[in-house]
């Protein structure tokens, strides 16, 4: 079978970016991407918008974005699915690559998030748990980890300090990476004093809605190896969803939708977790990064508080997580976060992460969640 | 009239409506697949697990253990003015689990995930509004039940 490749990588600042437009957000990243690859904006045979249209003014955006990237006439198309939007791009156009349609496809996952108010967004947000049973109750998204949160604790023991041990973690890393929208260490102490958001979430639990746009270009085998020095590969693609409602799920301390996903992916690429060096994964909320552990087999169902307790998730530990700030440090542009996620490990992977690079990483994981786990992706990503 | 549930209604027409006018009338209700006996809470009209689209009601105890809850403290657009509130979800005695606000029955301190709890049909009469939800109480808390209507 026939392998599709990375080329290209680009990624803007994350941050309340109110100097610019969704589509000029898209440009930056899709200009460093080209320059990245070293192609042509004639290069590009289709692209895909990974972004959730309700948090825009501007109504159908692949439109405003093709045109401002100067890609017309060639095809766009947008792929919604709450916060795995990007990596649903992404799929998108391996499929299309593939299935031999195209050759060579921009994927560009961009958000602004905040024209919108935090408690506008935090409704629209919560409309992602099921509204006709569950937020008639004011659900809000921190409330339903948080829900997942209380009973894992409950279950396994998790404490508080393990949980914000992920965002003391993930800032530590954030303030290494220059496209963070926060790059400052924090302290156990000072994230216990933060607010309370949905109980046992504080502030310091949650990740911050943010502004911002990544970009990956995709390349069939023979146009990457002819196109790129260090071509990395996505020879895993896993994706699987699980029921909307929670209320309908098989427990409350796991994803279905993300174990499901990371065994698709480890089969595909013929690897097991314990060879991934380094992963990104879906932390937006503390306790996300610690199911994360569990599903994608980096410890025991149970085990994951013990695992970041036991820093086996820094730099030096069983497996890297989320080096890069992840969503905690970094923000969270909902549609572009799958497509910073696979930058980071491209990255990774081309030996070019510098202050914060896994040394030997040949095998890296991207694991991005959409709602409360309804859908989840995840690639195996490998170097030559 | 499924826009009489919840405090902000955002599914006003579905095929079991008929579940807000049994919750007004103090009724808890799950449904119950005529052609397989599946039962549903929350109810559905059409069967998951043998695709009939032809159910019946179901009433329910509403006794229900304690599975998770939140204390929702930053409250979304329509709901500022409850904040803070206690979201729990809860598994019933006879079929499936809901979500709900926790009542007046139970204080902060006493909660406590495997506990046991009624599940209290109420209703909320304004003006010319009327809007039926239900809450999570200690086992035992009365409630009004009228006579069926059907
Ligand atoms: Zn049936």
């Amino acid at each position: 079978m026939s392998r599709v490749g990375i080329i290209g990588i680009g990624h803007g600042v994350f941050g309340r970016r109110s100097d610019a437009t969704v589509q000029e957000l898209a440009f930056e990243a899709f200009r460093d991407a080209l320059e990245d690859a070293g192609i042509a904006r004639d290069d590009i045979d289709a692209s895909v918008i990974g972004s959730v249209p309700e948090y825009h003014k501007q109504r159908s955006l692949p439109g405003v974005v093709q045109e401002y990237l100067g890609v017309n006439p060639k095809p766009t198309w947008l792929t919604e699915v709450a916060c795995a939007s990007g990596s649903a791009a992404i799929r998108t156009a391996w499929m299309a690559i593939k299935a031999g349609v195209h050759e060579v496809v921009a994927v560009i996952g961009c958000q602004k998030m905040t024209e919108l108010s935090t408690p506008e967004i935090l409704g629209l947000m919560g409309r992602v748990g099921e509204v006709q049973w569950e937020s008639v109750f004011g659900t809000t998204f921190p409330a339903y980890y948080a829900l997942f949160a209380r009973r894992h604790m409950h279950e396994f023991g998790t404490t508080r300090d393990q949980l914000l041990q992920v965002a003391v973690k993930n800032h530590h890393y954030g303030a290494m990476n220059p496209c963070a929208l926060f790059r400052k260490e924090i302290t156990l102490e000072k994230a216990k004093e933060s607010e309370e958001v949905a109980t046992p979430f504080q502030v310091y639990d949650c990740c911050a809605n943010a502004d911002g746009a990544a970009c990956v270009i995709l390349a069939s085998e023979g146009a990457a190896r002819e196109i790129a020095k260090k071509p990395v590969w996505l020879d895993g693609m896993g994706c699987a969803t699980a029921s909307m409602s929670v209320l309908r799920r098989p427990n409350l301390v796991g994803l279905p939708s993300a174990v499901e996903a990371a065994r698709v992916a480890y089969e595909m690429a013929e690897v097991g977790p314990e060879d991934v060096k380094v992963a990104d994964v879906h932390d937006c909320f503390t306790v996300a990064e610690i199911l994360a552990y569990e599903d994608l087999g980096f410890c025991k169902k149970g085990e994951g508080g013990r695992f970041i307790a036991d820093r086996q998730s820094y730099i030096g530990g069983k497996v890297a997580v989320n080096v890069d700030g992840g969503l905690k440090a970094k923000g969270h542009p909902i549609g572009a976060t799958g497509v910073s996620m696979t930058v980071e490990i491209v990255k990774q992977l081309r030996g070019e992460a510098g202050e914060r690079q896994v040394s030997d990483a040949d095998v890296g994981l991207t694991h991005n969640v959409g709602g409360i786990g309804q859908y989840c992706f995840v690639q195996v990503l490998r170097r030559d | 009239m499924f826009k009489w549930f919840g405090k902000v209604n955002f599914s006003p027409y579905t095929k079991v409506a008929g579940f807000a006018q049994e919750l007004r009338d103090g009724r808890l209700m799950a449904s119950r697949c005529k052609a397989c006996g599946a039962t549903s809470f929350p109810p559905r009209a059409d069967c998951a697990e043998c695709l009939s689209g032809d159910f019946e009601f179901l009433e329910i105890s509403g006794k229900a253990t304690l599975h998770t809850f939140t204390k929702i403290v930053a409250a979304p657009t329509g709901f500022e003015d409850l904040a803070p509130y206690t979201v729990g979800v809860a598994d019933l005695a006879e079929t499936g689990r809901l979500l709900a606000w926790i009542g007046d029955t139970i204080a902060e301190d006493e909660i406590q995930i495997g506990m046991d709890l009624q599940v209290v049909p109420r209703i909320f009469e304004e003006l010319e509004e009327i809007k039926v939800y239900y809450t999570l109480e200690k086992p035992g808390t009365a409630w009004t039940k009228t006579k069926s209507s059907a």
